[in-house]
């Protein structure tokens, strides 16, 4: 992508959960991956994979019960290190700018945007005194396309778009240099993931001063993803099972793990064929590859688990370029 | 057939969501409805449904107009629809097993013998497996819980679907398999649908026939003869 160091530098990431009587939750297991400044990799992958543990992660949001092993460094430092004093005084909103699921549950319900603008812009920023930061705070919602006039409303009194950008201009104030988008467009109509995406896009082109920006975005909504990625990572049963392209993987020559060509293959305006049989619990993941099960490649070689290599986590990945050694 | 004859409905008397709704769903028939979120439509599948009384309008189901609305309706007619609604966490009695769950309109129409055999069947055939049937809605995932939804709106074996953004909270391969579950029990049963939802390219795709919302709410002269709205 570029020779600039990455934003943020994930290495070996795992999440386990001790659940009651000694059970044990495998939500990530050994993730890895980078992103670039000035890039969107798209987290993709279906409910209950394991993508917004992954998110908490790096915002130091897990509950009491979590482990975590591995590494995830935004410049110098270890997110999964970290204490909540570092991610309370200089990760949240100074670091990582989280754009949340549902911004009508993350805004708080009792207060004006306005109000809860000026929070953030004060305490994010050097801002001081009731006109600047009323000013600041104006600044910040345009920033976000929030309509000036719709800042004394009440997160009720707002649509879900309008909701999005309130959410989004918060995440914007800190000029973090990581973006993190956790399913910003889930219950929201076509046009409105678009214009949000597009938006998300926007603030990752447009660089803050010298630092620019590096997004990215969790969701299961593969056609916005295809919109602003510059490349994908496939989650499934906790693991990375691919990382590619955005340009490959969506178009030729398409994915090369089996599962991302039948998430692919489920959509409607391709041929709309689900995959067979139901995603691992994470309590209980098989000794081998975990999606073996459903998958009609598997041979004996699924039964030990599968590395990363060549960015695809498969036994028999489709070929990068399945028609060309067809004929070689 | 379905039919809504210039149907005004919402929930401020002097206010209605939208007013002169007409639409029509023949028996066998896949209707898709499309539009904005916030513009009406799943008011309108509400009433379709006998969930939600009308200010105005009338709706006839299979020739028999309809006089009453929810509890008050006469069983025979509310027991013709099934309804899948887009939030399955909140349409899903958090107390109730994925079992219950599926069985609580036999149970609630006094049908109770055989409960067994039609929950397992229904399991199998929206591909829950046996141990997710015994758990509650906390414990499965979003796509898990609508499947368990989707087969209690087939339990009754009902003459009309009304899907309600069935799949706006579901990942591509779980949409896939849904819509093939409620195009399978058509196929089977003939029965007809009323999708609604917001993803054109979805309902384009499953249904006959996509409605698009401002063309049902504009009134009549404004709306130029012989725009296509699908097959």
């Amino acid at each position: 992508m570029t020779e600039r160091a990455p934003v943020l530098s994930v290495r070996g990431l795992s999440v386990r959960f001790l659940m009651p009587g000694g059970r044990r939750v495998a939500a990530v297991s050994d993730a890895h991956f980078d992103v670039a400044p000035g890039e969107c990799l798209a987290l993709i992958g279906e409910s209950g994979c394991g993508k917004s543990v992954l998110a908490s992660a790096l915002l130091g949001l897990l509950p009491g019960n979590a482990r975590t092993a591995g590494a995830a460094l935004l410049g110098d430092l270890d997110l999964l290190a970290a204490d909540e004093r570092t991610f309370a005084r200089t990760v949240r909103g100074r670091l990582v700018g989280l754009v949340p699921q549902s911004p009508a549950a993350h805004l708080t319900p009792v207060r004006t945007i306005r109000s809860q603008l000026e929070e953030t812009v004060a305490e994010l920023t050097g801002v001081r005194g009731r006109a600047a930061l009323r000013r600041a705070a104006e600044a910040a919602a345009e920033r976000a396309a929030f309509p000036v006039d719709h800042l004394d409303h009440h997160p009720h009194e707002l649509s879900g778009g309008l909701a999005q950008r309130a959410a989004t201009a918060m995440a914007l104030v800190g000029d973090a240099p990581l973006l993190l988008a956790d399913e910003p467009t889930t219950g929201l109509d076509r046009d409105l993931v678009d214009r949000t995406v597009d938006e998300l896009r926007r603030h990752v082109d447009n660089q803050a001063g010298d630092r620019s920006r590096a997004l990215l975005m969790i969701t299961h909504d593969l056609a916005a993803a295809e919109r602003i990625a510059d490349r994908i990572a496939v989650m499934y049963a906790g693991r990375i099972v691919e990382l590619a392209d955005a340009a490959d993987f969506f178009g030729a020559p398409g994915p090369r793990h089996p599962y991302s060509r039948g998430l692919l293959d489920a959509l409607p305006d391709r041929a709309f064929t689900p995959i067979p049989g139901l995603p691992p619990e994470l309590g209980a993941l098989p000794d081998g590859c975990a999606f073996a099960a459903r998958c009609d490649r598997a041979t004996d070689a699924c039964a030990a688990p599968p590395p990363l290599t060549a960015a695809v986590a498969c036994h028999h990945p489709h070929a990068a370029l399945t028609e060309a050694a067809d004929r070689a | 057939m379905l039919e809504l004859r210039d149907v005004t409905a919402g929930y401020v008397r002097k206010a209605p969501v939208f007013r002169g709704v007409s639409l029509t769903v023949r028996p066998g028939q896949a209707v898709g409805l499309l539009g904005p979120s916030g513009c009406g439509k799943s008011t309108l599948a509400r009433v379709a449904a006998l969930l939600h009384h009308p200010d105005a309008g009338t709706l006839v189901v299979d020739g028999t107009p309809v006089r009453r609305w929810r509890h008050r309706a006469p069983r025979a007619q509310r027991t013709a629809f099934g309804v899948v609604f887009q939030q399955a966490r909140l349409s899903a009695d958090p107390r109730l097993t994925l079992t219950d769950l599926i069985a609580e309109p036999l149970r609630a129409t006094g049908r109770r013998e055989g409960v067994g055999g039609r929950v397992a069947e229904l399991a199998a055939t929206v591909g829950l497996t046996s141990d997710l049937l015994g758990r509650r809605p906390h414990e499965v995932s979003d796509g898990q819980l609508q499947r368990a939804c989707l087969a209690r709106a087939l339990v009754l074996r009902p003459r009309w679907l009304v899907c309600d953004e069935m799949t706006a909270m579901l990942d591509a391969s779980t949409t896939a398999a849904l819509v093939r579950v409620v195009e399978d029990y058509r196929a089977e049963t003939g029965a007809g649908l009323l999708a609604v939802g917001h993803d054109r390219v979805l309902l384009d795709r499953w249904c006959d026939r996509t409605v698009e919302w401002h063309t049902l709410t504009g009134t009549p002269t404004d709306t130029p003869i012989g725009t296509p709205t699908g097959p």
